[in-house]
């Protein structure tokens, strides 16, 4: 997990979460990069988003409200 | 239940949404409502805000029912799919002003971007010149995003401080039902317009009947009237924007099924033909939903789930609303009016220096 690129996009409006992910996904190009959100909006738009660039996407729910996006390629 | 809630959360989501509220909002004309204003966020906001004596333009007063339906809406819905999450603390105080010059574009222009839709699908063509203007407006608002404009993180707060909007939007709808004398007739709030715009309402059961079923299908599928160009334009994602032309197309063949489509500039129901301001208004307004995060709608679906920085905006349209006519900036079908340019100057000077200036880094 350690060579995992993780963005914090927690509390950002619309679109932030997806541009943030945009942005990390074009800097890893390829790998694992995990998305933190939290709001369920904000989750399925990153996943959308990352389906759509051709990378896998799943996600977990940690305890405090955040979800863990992981996506992978 | 479950499997209309799929589906409602799948790629058809939007588009179901557009379609329900396309085909309710001209029936809701049809029952009283005013000229292609079925639903406008902006329009029946201001109209509580006349309700309550925030502005004393006798023609737009009433507790249009379909603003607190939107708001209990969203809430049982996001409550009841776990998605209730109270949140704030992103730039309060920006998102009130925002709120206010959102609103006051929209009342130049007379419609939120839902309304521009319904009246360009109802043959007001005065729309195209609005639309136009919110497109600009959007862009601008890209043009910030890309940028790296941010109103900064909100945080997760008490469970109970979510319940605010909710619990004020029952409150509206009993002032509306047992309608209270706080003082001499016709000098004191509640205030009901007897002739106008404000006079035309459908049936309340009706009205909050639509209302609710509509906050709970925009919480469900993120239904966003700005989000959708915006998403367009960056992402080349037509998710939410399916959902507008969904909600266009359904409004102009239900308009036509019930005989109000009436092509045309002059004449139209609560709208001017001032070209230049319907631009102007809606560049204005378009700019602040964007900064903002979203259209009216989707911010009083938010502040239906718990959203405390989506229900400041809210309160800062409601306090709009209220400048908007107590300073005579709101247009009438006469037209814009002469303080307009001044309200639009200073509301995008205010707008651009957000963008500029918030920059938060993450």
């Amino acid at each position: 997990m350690s060579d995992s690129l993780i963005v914090d996009a927690r509390g950002l409006s619309c679109p932030q979460p997806v541009l943030e992910t945009r942005a990390a996904l074009a800097k890893a190009s390829s790998g694992q990069v995990e998305v933190l959100v939290d709001t369920v909006t904000a989750r399925e738009n990153v996943g959308r988003f990352a389906r759509s660039q051709g990378w896998n996407c799943r996600s977990e729910e940690e305890g405090d409200g955040t979800y863990r996006v992981i996506l992978t390629r | 239940m479950k499997s209309i809630n799929r589906i409602l959360m799948s790629r058809f989501g939007p588009v179901i949404t557009g379609a329900i509220v396309g085909i309710l909002a001209p029936l809701l004309v049809w029952k009283g409502n005013p000229g292609n204003m079925g639903i406008c966020v902006a329009c029946f906001t201001r109209d509580i805000a006349g309700a309550l004596g925030l502005h004393r333009a006798a023609v737009v007063q009433y507790l249009r029912p379909e603003i607190p339906g939107f708001i209990v809406g969203s809430f049982l819905s996001a409550w009841i799919f776990g998605e209730y999450r109270p949140r704030s603390g992103s730039s309060p105080v920006i998102r009130f002003f925002l709120g206010i010059f959102a609103m006051i574009g929209a009342l130049i222009f007379l419609g939120c971007p839902w309304r521009a839709y319904l009246r360009l699908a109802g043959g007001d063509w005065n729309a195209l010149a609005g639309i136009a203007g919110l497109i600009g407006g959007i862009a601008i608002g890209i043009a910030f995003l890309w940028k790296g404009f941010s109103l900064g993180r909100s945080y997760g707060s008490a469970k109970a401080s979510g319940l605010f909007m909710p619990v004020a939007a029952v409150g509206l709808l009993a002032l509306l039902v047992i309608a209270p004398s706080f003082g001499e007739e016709g000098k004191s709030a509640v205030f009901f317009s007897s002739s106008g715009p404000g006079s035309q309402h459908a049936p309340l059961i009706m009205a909050l009947g639509v209302g609710l079923l509509v906050g709970w299908l925009a919480q469900r599928s993120r239904f966003c009237t700005v989000g959708a160009l915006r998403d367009l334009v960056m992402l080349r994602d037509a998710h939410l924007a399916r959902g507008v032309l969904a909600f266009i197309a359904a409004a102009f063949v239900t308009s036509l099924a019930l005989g109000l489509f009436k092509p045309g500039f002059e004449g139209q129901p609560v709208a001017h033909t001032s070209q230049v301001w319907n631009f102007l208004g809606m560049v204005l307004s378009g700019l602040a939903f964007t900064l903002a995060g979203g259209c009216p709608g989707r911010q009083l679906i938010m502040s239906g789930e718990g959203d405390g920085d989506a229900a400041v905006f809210v309160l800062g349209m409601l306090v709009g609303a209220g400048i908007a006519h107590n300073f005579s900036l709101a247009s009438s079908p006469a037209g814009a009016t002469p303080f307009a340019l001044g309200a639009f100057v200073t509301g995008m000077a205010f707008c651009l220096s957000v963008g500029f200036l918030m920059r938060e880094k993450i």
